[in-house]
């Protein structure tokens, strides 16, 4: 059990998929504007990982090496299909606040990474730890991003107004917004962690 | 023969440079600060004692948080070399008269601490710490910064600028060059008094801390542009106009002749100038921005490097 907590662990801090390993930035820069936007996202990739880090666990032995790309591909694009059209069903605001981007979580480097680096080579059990873990690492991160990004860009979280009287800043809420919160957040982290080494 | 022995503590052997000038950074530094203070009196004389608040505010806040990121970071305390003090003068130089007065301080904190301390400090620094806090300010509160009081009026009445209002398409009636020249117009806090600017300018430039090419041709690059490009046809433009109005002045000599994010040759500050005048007068007169001169120093900023490149000087004896 020991084994699968750290397994799970791993993807929050170690190994974050936004802070340490800096993969999937395209949706983490694009749909961090709000913190609801950002907790969507980061539960659309989770449960893509998930899925996507068992079946493809399972299915290592029987993929040819030559085409397993394609076929971890077709996988993920099954489960983001998925994602997809439960979130147009349940949740059409957030579909439409998202768009593009929960379509382009096939192509998103996270899932594909850790299909390719992790589950492909490890069991399914191990897969599903490391999928989760990964999931709310990257999650965590949007929610840390877009927080910062709405409350200080528009005043608000989760649309509901903090402080009255605050003047936002409106260049939070724009894409150089999101690179100078994300810069600025990558150098912290990098600090905390040569700090600790 | 005693001789060589009586001049032997004149033979110094020592590694190059040999010749030495009193020069220094600080000193630089100080004598920027010092050319740029007429137009800063001038300045607070035309909008009134708000605009010394913003100044000492930007001023005092820059050096604060110069001094506080680099006691967190275990760094050399460098706090009077000047350079935190010029950017904060700059920065407010560059503010409406009468902004709130948490703008400059957020400014300061934005132009030491993201455009200049994170970078590694003084000679990392990619952009021109003061444009960047007020790219930053004007892409966070727009709507201060586009707030200017009118002149020689010390009630707050508010006023468009000369080039916000040529971008509106309005016509300027009783709005002299000679107005424009001495700064009476509604605009920055240290941009409006062409005269003390220049005054401050030809100091330098005398000093030799500043040389001509990076600002003139600068400055002529943009008088042809929008005199071939004129709102009347081809060859008619106002290019006296667009000289005077503007941060052109203050951009031209201050900003864009920062040693950090400059070229080094001749041949590079060309240019550069050249550069900062095309994409100023490109944005003034088809940009969204009634003004480009902040944007365009930070565009050739980042174009320094590549023209630096491609722009050494030959070593002698080399091909």
């Amino acid at each position: 059990m020991k084994k699968f907590v750290k397994e799970f662990l791993r993807g929050i801090i170690r190994e974050n998929p936004t802070f340490v390993l800096v993969l999937g930035l395209c949706p983490t820069l694009a749909v961090s504007v709000s913190l609801i936007n950002g907790i969507g996202m980061g539960i659309a990739a989770t449960f893509v990982l998930l899925g996507s880090n068992i079946i493809i666990s399972l299915i290592r032995n029987v993929v040819p090496d030559r085409i397993r790309i394609p076929c971890y591909i077709v996988v993920i694009a099954t489960f983001v299909t998925i994602t997809e059209m439960t979130m147009k069903a349940y949740s059409p605001a957030l579909n439409r606040a998202l768009g593009i981007y929960v379509p382009l979580i096939v192509v998103n480097c996270i899932v594909l990474g850790r299909a390719e680096a992790y589950a492909s080579k490890q069991t399914v059990v191990n897969s599903l730890f490391d999928g989760l873990g990964m999931g709310v690492g990257f999650t965590l991160a949007l929610i840390l991003i877009s927080g910062i990004r709405e409350f200080l860009g528009a005043g608000k979280l989760l649309g509901h107004t903090v402080i009255k009287g605050f003047e936002p800043m409106f260049v939070l809420g724009m894409p150089s917004g999101a690179l100078l919160i994300i810069g600025l957040l990558l150098g912290f982290f990098n600090v905390l962690k040569n700090r600790k080494a | 023969m005693s001789l060589g022995m009586n001049n032997q503590n004149n033979l110094i052997v020592s590694v190059s440079p040999h010749l030495h000038k009193d020069e220094s950074i600080t000193k630089i530094m100080w004598m920027v600060v010092i050319s740029l203070l007429p137009a800063g009196l001038v300045g607070v004389f035309i909008f009134g004692m708000n605009a010394l608040w913003v100044v000492l505010l930007g001023i005092i806040s820059a050096v604060i948080t110069e001094g506080f990121l680099q006691l967190l970071t275990k760094r050399k305390i460098t706090i009077l070399d000047g350079s935190a003090i010029l950017t904060g003068l700059l920065l407010a130089y560059n503010l409406p008269p009468n902004v709130p007065f948490w703008l400059p301080i957020i400014g300061s904190f934005f132009s030491i601490a993201i455009g200049k301390q994170v970078f590694g400090g003084l000679g990392q620094n990619i952009f021109n710490p003061a444009l960047a806090g007020r790219v930053f300010l004007m892409a966070s509160w727009p709507r201060y910064m586009t707030t200017f009081t009118k002149p020689l009026n010390y009630d707050a009445v508010t006023s468009a600028t000369p080039l916000a209002l040529i971008k509106e398409g309005r016509v300027l009636e009783n709005l002299s060059y000679w107005d424009l020249f001495l700064g009476k117009r509604g605009g920055c806090i240290g941009e409006v008094c062409i005269l003390a600017l220049i005054v401050g300018a030809l100091f330098l430039l005398y000093k030799g801390y500043i040389s001509w090419h990076i600002p003139i041709t600068y400055i002529a690059t943009v008088g042809l542009f929008t005199y071939i490009f004129g709102t009347k046809g081809l060859l008619s433009g106002d290019w006296l106009f667009h000289i005077l109005t503007g941060g052109l002045i203050l951009g031209a000599f201050f900003m864009a002749t920062d040693y950090v994010t400059s070229p080094l040759t001749r041949k590079g500050q060309i240019i550069f100038g050249i550069g900062c005048g095309l994409l100023t007068a490109i944005i003034r007169l088809w940009g969204g921005y009634p003004e480009g001169v902040s944007y365009a120093i930070l565009m050739m900023n980042a174009a320094t490097p590549i023209i630096d490149r491609y722009t050494k000087n030959r070593i002698y004896g080399t091909q």
